[in-house]
């Protein structure tokens, strides 16, 4: 079954890396959509049926860690994987994430392989 | 704190990023400690906030033709002029390398915050700091062209002087 991915990131160049990273990987990628802030994105989630978000920490309106907060907190979203990609390499950062319930954590500037072991270990 | 630590951080954060979203070898050229704020004559200039126990600024800075370069490279596309997307790939590379040097600077001064990117372009600004520390500023050179990573420094005087009444407070109830 593919798997659709939901991208949130406030810059452009981000968010086309990762959709070419995501045609690349083994796991099978369905439908791919993009937000530019945590606000944006938790409209799309919404409307969309998303499997896995892969979300930057540092955007505007609402940033990745207080997006992670809400999905969590909305029922029926408890279990989606919400893996960080983030230059956020602070332990405290790392340490709030993964309190939240984040399913993964990759420091940028990362490698396409990074992303597709993150991928291929979660599904 | 000495500023060989601070330029050391600084180097190390710009060759990861390099080698890992670019693929491009670099080599650090003559390293400025009293340098100046970026301004017009740098070309594109990426600028990030950094705040906590110390507080200021970051920049990446390079001529127009290097930012096409270095944008082509991490999106894999070809760039003749300044576009919004070459903005937003310097903006995302300055992002990565200030960042990265934040979390080595932070081992050694606490938490720190980063603000996102401002990137600009323009023919006649100036950029001024409100701190009075001159700028550390590292040139690189690479096959891509030569670009200029800088950080402007200062411990916060605000959080000093919270600390210095927090342990006065302390001390007076003890």
């Amino acid at each position: 079954m593919a798997v659709n991915v939901l991208i949130v990131d406030d810059s452009a160049a981000i968010r086309k890396i990762l959709r070419r990273v995501l045609v690349q990987a083994e796991v099978p990628v369905g439908q791919v959509h993009e937000a530019g802030d945590g606000e944006e994105a938790l409209q799309v989630l919404q409307k969309e049926k998303i499997d896995l978000v892969l979300t930057d920490i540092n955007m505007p309106k609402m940033d990745g860690l207080e997006f992670l907060r809400r999905i969590k907190q909305i029922a029926g979203f408890e279990h989606l994987p919400v893996v960080m990609i983030t230059t956020e390499g602070s332990k405290a950062k790392v340490l709030e994430a993964v309190k939240l319930g984040a399913a993964g954590y990759v420091r940028k500037p990362f490698t396409a392989d990074q992303i597709k072991e993150k991928l291929a270990g979660l599904y | 704190m000495d500023v060989r630590e601070v330029q050391r951080y600084l180097i190390h954060a710009t060759e990861e990023v390099c080698r890992t979203a670019l693929g491009l070898p670099v080599e650090v050229g003559t390293v400025d400690p009293q340098s100046g704020p970026p301004g017009a004559d740098d070309g594109v200039v990426a600028l990030l906030g950094l705040v906590g126990n110390w507080v200021g600024v970051g920049s990446l800075t390079c001529e127009a033709g290097v930012a096409c370069n270095l944008s082509g490279r991490l999106l894999l596309t070809e760039f003749n002029s300044v576009t919004d997307e070459v903005l937003d790939a310097i903006g995302e590379l300055a992002n990565m390398i200030i960042g990265n040097f934040k979390t080595h600077f932070e081992e050694r001064v606490g938490p720190l915050g980063l603000s996102i990117p401002t990137v600009i372009y323009g023919k006649n600004f100036t950029a001024r700091s409100p701190h009075e520390n001159s700028w550390l500023r590292v040139p690189f050179s690479s096959e891509l062209g030569l670009f200029d990573v800088r950080v402007c420094l200062e411990p916060n005087a605000r959080r000093v002087r919270a600390t210095a009444h927090l342990a006065l407070v302390e001390e007076s109830q003890s």
